[in-house]
C-alpha cells in the first residue's frame, strides 16, 4: 500500500529555506493587527526533498498515460503528445510571462495567439476565434452564451430552447441548462443519425439552436448535415458544432462549410496537447463573422506590425475566464499545427479513421457492432453477445483489458446503445499495436465462453482490484485526517 | 513532422485487409459538396529542427520576468518554483493520462488528487475540496451557482474590492438569467460596510468578499458581513490567496461557507495567464452541490485502501441537463503542481515565504514614503498595495526603459506586488525611479 504523503511526515525533515535579505526584520504581528492572523494550526506534510521525489514517482508508477500504451478512450482522442511541445511550453520566453506585462514585452506571445486564431479559422472554415475558454465544456458554454447574446441582441426573446441529440456528450445538455436554456432532445434514427422528422417537428420559433457533434458519438458522419443546417437556419436558429470529434474530419471537411455558426475545439484532443490527468485543456470558440461582435474580450489584433489586446468591443458578452485562456496549452497546439502542416493534418485524420475502421472490421462476429459501416475516428462495439451468452458485461470486458495492458475504451456511452464500448484508437497507433489490441479483445471474448470467472474478477494485475464505489459515495471521505 | 507510425506500405495493407483501395473511400459517406478539395492553407510541415528554431524565436520576442524584475500581481504572482516541482511534472504517466475514470489503473493520480483536496482543506480550514476548477474567476462563478441552488435565491452581493476581472466573469455568466450580480462600490480601499449591509436581504444568495482584496488590503468587516448574510440565510463566499493563508486567518475562522481562490501562486508558471487553477472548498453541508471532480477514499474487494472519483451523480456525464455544472476537464495537472509545491516547501517554508513577501512589501512602502511618495490607501496589507503616481502608464514605460516590469495600472496609482523573489536592490531601484518624479 502506498502511504499518503501526510503519513510520511517526519517533523523537521523539510529543509526548504530562503536566502538572507538585508532589510529590517518585521514581525508580522507588528504590522498586521492580531485579528487578521491565523490562529488555526497549518498542517502540511513535513518531508524531505528526496521523499517528495520518491512519493510522486511512486504515484506516477500507479498511473497510466498515452506513453504507457494504447488508450482507446472514445471521444477523448488520446493521441501521442509530441515532446517538442513540452519543451516549448517551458521556455522562459513563454512560461515566465506575467499576463499584465506591457504589450511591447509580449509581442511574441500575442503574435502566436493571433496566428493560432487565423490557423484555426482556416482549419474549420470559421471567421474569428476566441482562445479564452479553458476546456471543451467551457468552450461549449461560451458558444451557447454567444447564441444567447445573438438572439437577445435581435430582441428575439422567445427562443428559450436548445435542441440536443440523444447521442450527445453529457456536456451539451448540461451546458445548455447552465446557460439558461430548456433542453429538448432530438432522437437518433435507425441509422444512428439525427432523425430529420423529429428535428423538423421540434424546430420552431422558440428554439435558439441545435448543438451537434459531427462525426457524432457513434463515430458516424451526419450525412444529412446540409439539410439539418437548412432546417435549423430556416427556423431562425443557429447551428452549434461540438468539436470533440473533429479528429474524424480535420483536413477533409470543415464545419464552417457545413453551415455551423459556432464551433468549439478541444486543443487537448484534436491538436495533440496532453490531457494532464484531467486538464488543463483549451476550448477555443470560432464563429462566423456575424457573431464575432459577441466574442469575449479581449481579442488580439494587429496594427502596423504590432500586436495588441482589443478590449473595445461594445457587444462582447464579456469575459468568460481570467486573462486570455490557457496560453501554455494554446502554444502546444500552435506547435502541433505547424509541425504537421495542412497536408499532415489531413493525413493524421485519414490514419485515425483507418485505424478505427481496421479495429471495427476485425472485431466483426466477435463483438456486436450495432452500426457496422464505414465509421470515422471512432466506432461503437457492444458486449451484447457476451452478456447474452455468459453474463459478461462491458464493465467486465473493460476491466479485463486492463490485465492485457490497455486502458479501456469509453464504456456505457452513448446511452442509446446497450453495453456500449466506444473505441477511438487515434492515428498514432501502429498496425502492430492495433493487432495486439484486437487479439486481446478476441481473447477476452473466448475467455467469456471458457472461463468467465477470470473476467469477472479482473483486473488482477493492478495494485487494487475492483472498488466499493457505492460505499465511497454513501459515506464520502474526501480528505485525510490524522488518527485521533 | 508526422506522428503517425504507419508508413504508406502498412496503411495500404491495412486498407486492403478491410476491403478498401484508398484513403478516400474512408470518407465516401461525407457529402461531396462539403469535402475539401484542397489542402488547408496553413503551410508545409515543419521539421523538428525548424520548429524548434521558430518557437525559440517567438519566445525571444518576449521579455520574461527572469530578465526584468516584475512587480506585477493583481491575480498572478511571480513566486519561486522549486526545481523538484518542474522535474516531477515531466512524469508522462501524469501528463499524458486522461481523467481517472478507471480507478484500478489510476490509483496514483487519484491519490494525488485526494492529497490535493486534503492540502486545500488544511490551508482553508474547510471540510471538503473538489479536484480544481479553471481559475479563480470561474471558480467564483461556480460558487455563486452553488449558493443560488442551495438558497433557491439569485442575488449575489459582491464587494467592490473583489478583483474586477473576477466580477467581470460573474457578470458574463449572469447571461444565464440564474444570478443577479450586485457590485457594491468601495471607494476607500476596503468593502463599504454600510452599503453592503443595505444590500443584504432575504433575496441574497451570497456575499462575496476577497481577502486580501484586489488592492492588497485586509478586509476588516468580514465578521459583521458574515453575521449579516447568515442571519438572512445566505452564504458567505470568500476568495482567498493561498500563500497568505500561511499567516492570515483562514476562511473557516471567518465563517465562510464556500471558499475559492487562484492557485497559480502554488508552483505554477505565470505562463501569460494560464493554465492556472481555481480551487474550491466548502463546509460539509454543500458537498453534494460542489461542481467538478471529487475523489473519495474507499476499499477494494480485498479491503485495501483505494481512491475513486465519487459523488459522480452530481456531474454532467450522469445527470446531463440536470447537472449543476457542465464542467468536465478541470486543471488536474496544475492541481498536482500545487500539491508537489506545498509538499516541497512545507508549512515552515510557506510561512517563511508569506513573511518574506510581507517584509519586502513593508520595506518598499517605507522606501516609497521616504522618497515622498504616498499610498493610495493607508490600510494594512499583505504583499501588495497601490502607490500614487501622476501618470501610471508613463511610469510603467519609464520603469521598463530602466529594466523593470512595473505595476498594474489603476487610475491614479500603480498596484505593486512583492514576492520572495524580489531583492532589496530591486526595490531600492524601483523606489528611486518612482521617487525621482513629482507625484502631486
Amino acid at each position: 500500500m502506498t502511504k499518503l504523503i501526510f503519513e510520511k511526515s517526519v517533523p523537521g525533515s523539510n529543509a526548504f529555506f530562503l536566502p538572507p535579505v538585508d532589510i529590517p526584520s518585521v514581525d508580522l504581528s507588528a504590522t498586521i493587527p492580531q485579528d487578521f492572523l491565523r490562529q488555526d494550526e497549518l498542517t502540511l506534510p513535513d518531508v524531505s526533498e528526496v521523499e517528495v521525489v520518491r512519493h510522486f514517482t511512486e504515484l506516477s508508477h500507479r498511473s497510466f498515460g498515452v506513453d504507457d500504451g494504447l488508450y482507446p478512450l472514445g471521444s477523448c482522442t488520446m493521441k501521442y503528445n509530441p515532446k517538442i511541445n513540452e519543451w516549448a511550453a517551458r521556455l522562459p520566453g513563454f512560461a515566465s510571462l506575467h499576463p499584465y506585462q506591457p504589450e511591447s514585452t509580449v509581442q511574441g506571445a500575442l503574435e502566436l495567439m493571433y496566428n493560432t486564431d487565423k490557423m484555426l479559422c482556416e482549419i474549420t472554415g470559421m471567421d474569428r476565434y476566441t482562445l479564452q475558454p479553458a476546456a471543451g465544456a467551457h468552450g461549449e458554454m461560451t458558444g451557447v452564451m454567444i447564441i444567447k447574446a445573438y438572439h437577445q441582441d435581435r430582441q428575439d426573446s422567445k427562443r428559450t430552447k436548445m435542441l440536443v441529440p440523444d447521442s450527445a456528450h453529457g456536456t451539451n445538455p448540461a451546458t445548455a441548462n447552465v446557460v439558461g436554456f430548456e433542453v429538448v432532445e432530438i432522437k437518433s434514427d435507425e441509422e444512428g443519425l439525427v432523425d430529420l422528422g423529429d428535428l423538423r417537428s421540434k424546430m420552431n420559433d422558440e428554439v435558439a439552436g441545435l448543438m451537434l457533434t459531427n462525426p457524432n458519438t457513434l463515430g458516424l458522419f451526419e450525412t444529412n448535415i446540409m439539410e439539418i443546417a437548412a432546417i435549423v437556419h430556416e427556423g431562425g436558429g443557429l447551428l452549434y458544432y461540438d468539436g470533440a470529434n473533429l479528429n474524424g474530419m480535420i483536413g477533409v471537411a470543415r464545419p464552417g462549410d457545413m453551415g455551423f455558426d459556432v464551433v468549439h475545439l478541444n486543443l487537448h484532443k484534436t491538436f495533440g496537447t496532453p490531457h494532464g490527468g484531467g486538464g488543463p485543456g483549451s476550448g477555443p470558440v470560432g464563429v462566423k463573422s456575424f457573431l464575432a461582435p459577441f466574442l469575449p474580450v479581449p481579442l488580439v489584433e494587429k496594427k502596423e506590425e504590432a500586436y495588441y489586446f482589443d478590449y473595445d468591443r461594445p457587444q462582447s458578452l464579456g469575459r468568460v475566464k481570467d486573462f486570455y485562456g490557457n496560453f501554455g496549452v494554446i502554444l502546444k497546439a500552435y506547435a502541433y499545427i505547424l509541425a504537421l502542416g495542412g497536408e499532415g493534418l489531413r493525413s493524421a485524420c485519414e490514419h485515425a479513421v483507418l485505424n478505427a475502421n481496421y479495429i471495427r472490421h476485425h472485431l466483426r462476429g466477435v463483438y456486436h457492432i450495432p452500426f457496422d459501416r464505414i465509421c470515422k475516428h471512432e466506432f461503437i462495439a457492444s458486449s451484447q453477445y457476451q452478456m447474452e451468452e455468459s453474463h459478461i458485461s462491458t464493465l467486465d470486458v473493460a476491466k479485463r483489458l486492463i490485465d492485457y495492458g490497455y486502458h479501456p475504451p469509453t464504456i456505457y456511452f452513448p446511452l442509446i446503445v446497450k453495453e456500449a464500448m466506444m473505441i477511438e484508437p487515434t492515428e498514432t497507433e501502429s498496425q502492430a499495436r492495433l493487432d495486439d489490441f484486437i487479439k486481446a479483445l478476441k481473447d477476452i471474448a473466448r475467455e467469456a465462453q471458457e472461463n468467465s470467472e477470470l473476467i469477472k474478477t479482473a483486473p488482477r494485475t493492478t495494485p487494487v482490484n475492483r472498488l466499493d464505489e457505492v460505499g465511497a459515495a454513501r459515506k464520502p471521505k474526501v480528505k485525510w485526517e490524522a488518527a485521533q | 513532422m508526422t506522428y503517425t507510425p504507419n508508413p504508406p506500405s502498412v496503411s495500404q495493407a491495412m486498407l486492403r485487409s478491410i476491403g478498401l483501395a484508398s484513403m478516400e473511400e474512408l470518407f465516401a459517406d461525407v457529402p461531396a459538396d462539403v469535402i475539401l478539395n484542397q489542402p488547408l492553407n496553413i503551410g508545409e510541415a515543419h521539421s523538428e529542427i525548424a520548429l524548434r528554431r521558430h518557437l525559440q524565436e517567438m519566445a525571444n520576442k518576449n521579455i520574461n520576468v527572469d530578465q526584468f524584475p516584475c512587480f506585477l500581481g493583481a491575480g498572478a504572482y511571480d513566486h519561486y518554483i522549486p526545481a523538484v516541482v518542474e522535474q516531477m511534472l515531466w512524469r508522462s504517466e501524469f501528463y499524458t493520462a486522461y481523467t481517472p475514470y478507471q480507478p484500478e489503473l489510476s490509483q496514483g493520480i487519484l491519490q494525488a488528487i485526494f492529497e490535493y483536496q486534503t492540502l486545500i482543506c488544511n490551508l482553508t480550514g474547510m471540510d471538503v475540496s473538489n479536484a480544481s476548477l479553471y481559475d479563480a474567476g470561474t471558480a467564483l462563478a461556480e460558487a455563486c451557482h452553488v449558493a443560488c441552488e442551495a438558497s433557491r435565491r439569485s442575488k449575489i452581493v459582491v464587494a467592490g474590492t473583489v478583483n474586477p476581472q473576477y466580477t467581470h466573469v460573474l457578470t458574463s455568466y449572469s447571461i444565464s438569467g440564474n444570478t443577479e450580480i450586485v457590485t457594491v462600490a468601495a471607494p476607500d480601499g476596503t468593502a463599504d460596510l454600510d452599503r453592503m449591509l443595505k444590500e443584504i436581504d432575504k433575496q441574497t444568495a451570497a456575499v462575496i468578499i476577497q481577502q486580501p482584496n484586489f488592492y492588497g488590503h485586509l478586509e476588516d468587516n468580514i465578521k459583521i458581513l458574515e453575521q449579516a448574510v447568515h442571519k438572512q440565510k445566505g452564504l458567505l463566499i470568500m476568495c482567498v490567496d493561498p500563500i497568505s493563508l500561511a499567516v492570515l486567518k483562514s476562511p473557516a475562522e471567518w465563517g465562510a461557507d464556500i471558499v475559492v481562490g487562484e492557485g497559480q501562486s502554488l508552483g505554477n508558471n505565470l505562463s501569460f495567464g494560464g493554465p492556472y487553477l481555481g480551487f474550491m472548498a466548502s463546509t460539509k453541508k454543500y458537498i453534494r452541490k460542489l461542481p467538478g471532480r471529487i475523489v473519495g477514499e474507499t476499499v477494494d474487494l480485498e479491503g485495501r485502501r483505494a481512491f475513486v472519483l465519487t459523488l459522480q451523480a452530481r456531474e454532467q456525464h450522469i445527470r446531463r441537463e440536470q447537472a449543476l455544472s457542465n464542467i468536465c476537464s478541470n486543471q488536474a495537472l496544475n492541481a498536482l503542481t500545487a500539491s508537489i509545491y506545498l509538499c516541497s516547501i512545507g508549512a515552515r517554508g510557506l510561512r517563511a515565504i508569506a513573511n518574506r513577501c510581507h517584509q519586502l512589501a513593508v520595506y518598499a512602502r517605507d522606501e516609497f514614503l521616504n522618497k515622498g511618495l504616498s499610498m493610495k490607501y493607508e490600510l494594512p496589507f499583505f504583499r501588495e498595495f497601490a502607490v500614487k503616481v501622476d501618470n501610471p502608464a508613463q511610469m510603467n514605460k519609464m520603469l521598463l526603459e530602466n529594466g523593470i516590469i512595473g505595476g498594474y495600472e489603476l487610475e491614479d496609482s500603480l498596484l505593486l506586488a512583492f514576492t520572495e523573489k524580489r531583492t532589496r536592490a530591486e526595490i531600492d531601484k524601483l523606489a528611486a525611479l518612482l521617487g525621482g518624479y513629482n507625484h502631486d
